[in-house]
């Protein structure tokens, strides 16, 4: 198996709502903590092969996979900050987007 | 009758609201929003495909950002009513997030729109008679114009008219909605240029010839982004009347001849690069004088139509002294501040134009809630002919306020946070997105220039500082004007973290020039450093009368550059 | 191929050449911009039509333009506009036989083609089916009003408002 530098998830913007989704194990995922990581080339190679299906069947946009960093709880965390911007919401407005919806849902 | 009925003579007793759609305007946005609706729902079936949608989502003004989509509405030659102030207000509780981002375009961005919601938003601006046609795409985008139009002292002729004008002959143009690329005119009235003509791929000067009528003069091919260029003189004078036709020629040059090879080579102003001034002027003159133009027989007439929305408002005759303000001026030390900066001298007496800053100390440059949407729009009810203007320093214009009210006003809009008194100075920072919201971005932009807002968050100081335009770009496209700011910063990505370029002497009024960089690029926390360092080697240089941008132009980039780079207290290198 | 004409798919009497294919011995056919001197004396054919690159001097035409029957104008992409300026000329020059703009046009792009000069509309199958007859009726009724005079189509709000004011 061709190993990965890091490990890699599949991020996108849903189509009808413009918001950012993850690909899971069962489809597209809110919360990115859900999100199907892939650990060797095959199958990062089959998470981006799953995510063009669904951009070809017009339930999300810009499928792109993305570089992560796994937390000592599983989660991942992308490398880029471009990303870690997309997960968060916008920087200067901590009461919008991600962010805040996480803050008011289990309280991470 | 109606009161946009075009056998009326100009209307001197009515409110200047501007230009008001007439049966066949409704009808058109309508029109198009019905067909946009069609767009979305085959989108949303799968019979387009998201390349084949895009452009057509962003000749609606339909992007997709980072976190979601986001729809720029436009503010034609930045006139709003304050009814469709309202409107944008209602827009922004119903479907987004309550707030919109006022733009350097004179445009509005509500950030958080879902493509579901986005033709019902639509037909909510059409209501008000607003749209978000060709705000964005290959298209001829909306056209821009001096804020102050209409009430600038300095003014040959109100460019509003003729921006109106170019608006309706852009729509939905038959021939030019697929160029090579986006395609940007401005129109200035005024010997001062607001408007920027200079870096737009066209630019109209109002101008008179020696005979006393009325022309254009015609820049072409000026522009920022990745390779600014200062536009050039097409057109020495361009009768009125062959206005139209004239830039259906320069159009049409540019649909056949500009480059589709690379975006980033694409604009008119590469084209005008590549062939030579002398030798596109030719070409156009070529296809102006093949052309049939007959089609642009009636333009005289229309353009006497469109003018006669533009008259002047009801004002009272009033001294041009108001004992009322000078009497608050005195009282008051805070309001005589913001009478001292955020107050221009207006042409009517006993009048005044107000800046409302969209530019809190701290704040997000250009940002406004719904709640101070409905306060401008009452404001504008109460003191100024409920009339409002987006400036392209991202601020709110009330146009014509009575002296005698501006007290009033002031207290209204310190009510809401909108009494900051920094028009012009250091803290009036134009500021793009960046990446805490644009797709495209390498850096953020938006905490930059709140970090410099707050080191500079004593007015007192940026009082002495005086006149001086910071301008923030979050990547290389140059949305925030760097170029042109008197202190231009880019943000840009370097070795996997945000870093920030900053260049000196930007101007973009017709003295126009392009900032040098001043060096290497610093990270986010340096930046107000080095500004500030620039700003104190400028006080410390400066002589009398002097603003920033002139003490640079004297001593040149050098002397600044090296007082940019002095070490900071710690020893560190900035 | 599918073929646009007033909105609906109509069946294509006419022929597209290759350079290697030779002339038939009848029918209707459209070549390539050097053979189409050839073409046009030949009497066999019952009309002679071009299809040209949307970089074409227009005067390159103009000779032919008595004796053409159809001009083909190629989009290599939905979203390179030049075609729209050829035509445009192309009408201006005195052209008056079918214009045709072939390539992955949308229906969205009817009035744009319609509005300067085209007449037909090809289009790859698979396209004509995933947007439906149905989308290119609809999309030649989408704008019944323009701001332009002098252009194809849609009746010019200027021409009505002049009408409105007398
Ligand atoms: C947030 C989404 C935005 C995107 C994706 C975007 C994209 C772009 C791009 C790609 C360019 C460069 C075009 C070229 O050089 O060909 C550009 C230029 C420009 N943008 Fe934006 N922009 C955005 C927001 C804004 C905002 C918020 C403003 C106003 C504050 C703005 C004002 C401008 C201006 C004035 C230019 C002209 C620079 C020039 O003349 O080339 N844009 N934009
Ligand atoms: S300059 Fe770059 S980051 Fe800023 S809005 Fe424009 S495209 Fe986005």
């Amino acid at each position: 198996m061709a190993a990965l530098r890091h490990p890699q998830i599949v991020i996108a913007s849903d189509l009808a709502q413009g918001d950012v989704v993850v690909l899971g194990a069962a489809g597209w995922e809110r919360d990115h903590l859900r999100a199907k990581i892939a650990y060797d080339g095959e199958a990062a190679a089959a998470l981006k092969a799953a995510a063009d299906a669904e951009v070809a069947a017009n339930r999300v946009v810009d499928a792109y996979l993305v570089d992560v960093a796994i937390a000592a709880d599983g989660a991942p965390t992308p490398l880029h900050f471009r990303e870690q911007f997309r997960f968060a919401g916008p920087s200067v407005r901590p009461d919008l987007g991600k962010q805040a919806e996480r803050r008011e849902g289990d309280g991470r | 009758m109606t009161a946009h009925d075009p056998t009326l003579p100009p209307r001197p007793n009515s409110a200047p609201i501007g230009y008001a759609y007439d049966e066949y305007d409704r009808a058109f946005v309508r029109e198009r929003v019905a067909e946009f609706r069609g767009q979305v729902e085959r989108r949303l079936a799968g019979a387009l495909t998201e390349d084949e949608f895009r452009p057509f989502r962003l000749m609606n003004g339909l992007y997709l950002q980072l976190h979601a989509y986001m729809l720029r509405v436009a503010i034609p030659y930045g006139t709003l009513t304050s009814r469709q102030m309202r409107q944008l207000a209602h827009i922004a509780d119903t479907w987004d997030k309550g707030y919109g981002h006022f733009t350097t375009r004179q445009n509005l961005q509500f950030n958080w729109p879902r493509l579901v919601d986005v033709p019902d938003i639509l037909e909510a601006l059409a209501d008000v008679d607003m749209h978000a046609i060709q705000t964005s795409g290959n298209c001829i985008r909306n056209v821009t114009a001096d804020h102050f139009a209409g009430v600038a002292a300095d003014e040959i002729e109100d460019p509003r008219p003729t921006a109106e004008f170019l608006r309706q002959w852009s729509s939905a143009h038959a021939e030019f909605s697929f160029l090579p690329r986006k395609f940007k005119i401005a129109v200035t009235g005024a010997e001062h240029d607001r408007a920027a003509v200079k870096v737009h791929d066209i630019g109209l000067r109002v101008v008179k010839n020696a005979a006393g009528d009325i022309g254009y003069e015609v820049i072409v091919g000026g522009g920022l982004g990745r390779t600014p260029f200062i536009g050039k003189l097409l057109r020495e004078f361009l009768p009125r009347a062959e206005l139209l036709a004239y830039l259906e020629a320069i159009l049409r040059v540019y649909n056949r001849f500009g480059r589709r090879d690379n975006k980033y080579k694409a604009r008119i102003k590469i084209l005008v690069h590549e062939t030579g001034l002398d030798e596109l002027r030719a070409q156009v003159e070529a296809e102006f004088a093949a052309m049939d133009r007959a089609p642009f027989a009636y333009d005289s007439e229309e353009f006497a139509r469109v003018a006669a929305f533009f008259g002047t408002a009801p004002y009272d005759e009033l001294p041009e002294r108001s004992e009322a303000f000078e009497k608050a001026k005195a009282d008051d030390a805070a309001f005589a501040a913001f009478a001292a900066v955020n107050v221009a001298p207006h042409r009517a007496s006993g009048y005044a134009i107000v800046t409302v800053s969209l530019k809190p100390i701290g704040g997000i440059p250009g940002d406004a809630t719904a709640a101070q949407m409905r306060a401008l729009a009452d404001a504008a009810d109460a003191y100024g002919f409920g009339e409002l203007r987006v400036s392209h320093e991202q601020n709110i214009i009330l146009p014509h306020v009575r002296k005698d009210d501006l007290h009033a006003l002031w207290r209204d809009l310190d009510a809401v946070g909108l009494a900051t008194a920094n028009a012009g100075l250091i803290s009036d920072i134009i500021s793009c997105p960046g990446l805490d919201y644009c797709a495209l971005a390498t850096a953020r932009s938006i905490p930059i220039a709140q970090a410099i807002s707050k080191r500079f968050a004593d007015l007192e100081r940026q009082r002495r500082i005086g006149q001086l335009g910071v301008k923030i770009s979050g990547c290389i496209n140059a949305c925030g004007h760097h170029h042109v700011g008197a202190i231009g910063i880019l943000g840009l990505e370097k070795k996997g973290v945000e870093s920030y370029q900053v260049t000196l002497g930007g101007d973009p009024t017709l003295d126009a020039s392009i900032g040098e960089l001043i060096g290497p690029g610093v990270s986010a926390e340096e930046v107000p450093d080095v500004i500030e360092n620039l700003v104190e080697f400028y006080l410390a240089e400066r002589c009398e009368g002097e603003r920033f941008i002139d003490t640079v132009r004297r001593l040149g980039h050098k002397r600044f550059k090296e007082s940019a780079r002095r070490e900071g207290e710690d020893g560190s290198g900035i | 191929m599918a073929l646009v004409s007033d909105g609906a798919f109509v069946a294509d009497e006419w022929r597209r050449l290759a350079d290697e294919e030779s002339l038939p011995a009848s029918g209707k056919v459209i070549v390539s911009q050097q053979r189409v001197a050839a073409a046009l004396d030949d009497a066999r054919l019952a009309a002679v039509g071009v299809y040209v690159a949307n970089t074409t001097e227009p005067a390159t035409l103009a000779p032919f333009f008595a004796r053409l029957a159809l001009i083909d104008i190629a989009f290599p992409a939905f979203t390179d506009g030049r075609g729209f300026s050829l035509a445009r000329l192309l009408r201006r020059a005195g052209f008056a036989g079918e214009l045709r703009a072939s390539g992955r046009l949308t229906p969205d792009q009817y009035l744009h083609a319609i509005g300067s000069g085209f007449v037909s509309i090809e289009i790859p199958d698979e396209l004509a089916q995933r947007h439906g007859e149905a989308n290119w009726a609809k999309a030649l009724r989408a704008r019944s009003l323009s701001y332009q005079r002098g252009h194809a189509g849609g009746a010019s709000i200027l021409e009505r408002r002049r009408k409105g004011v007398s």
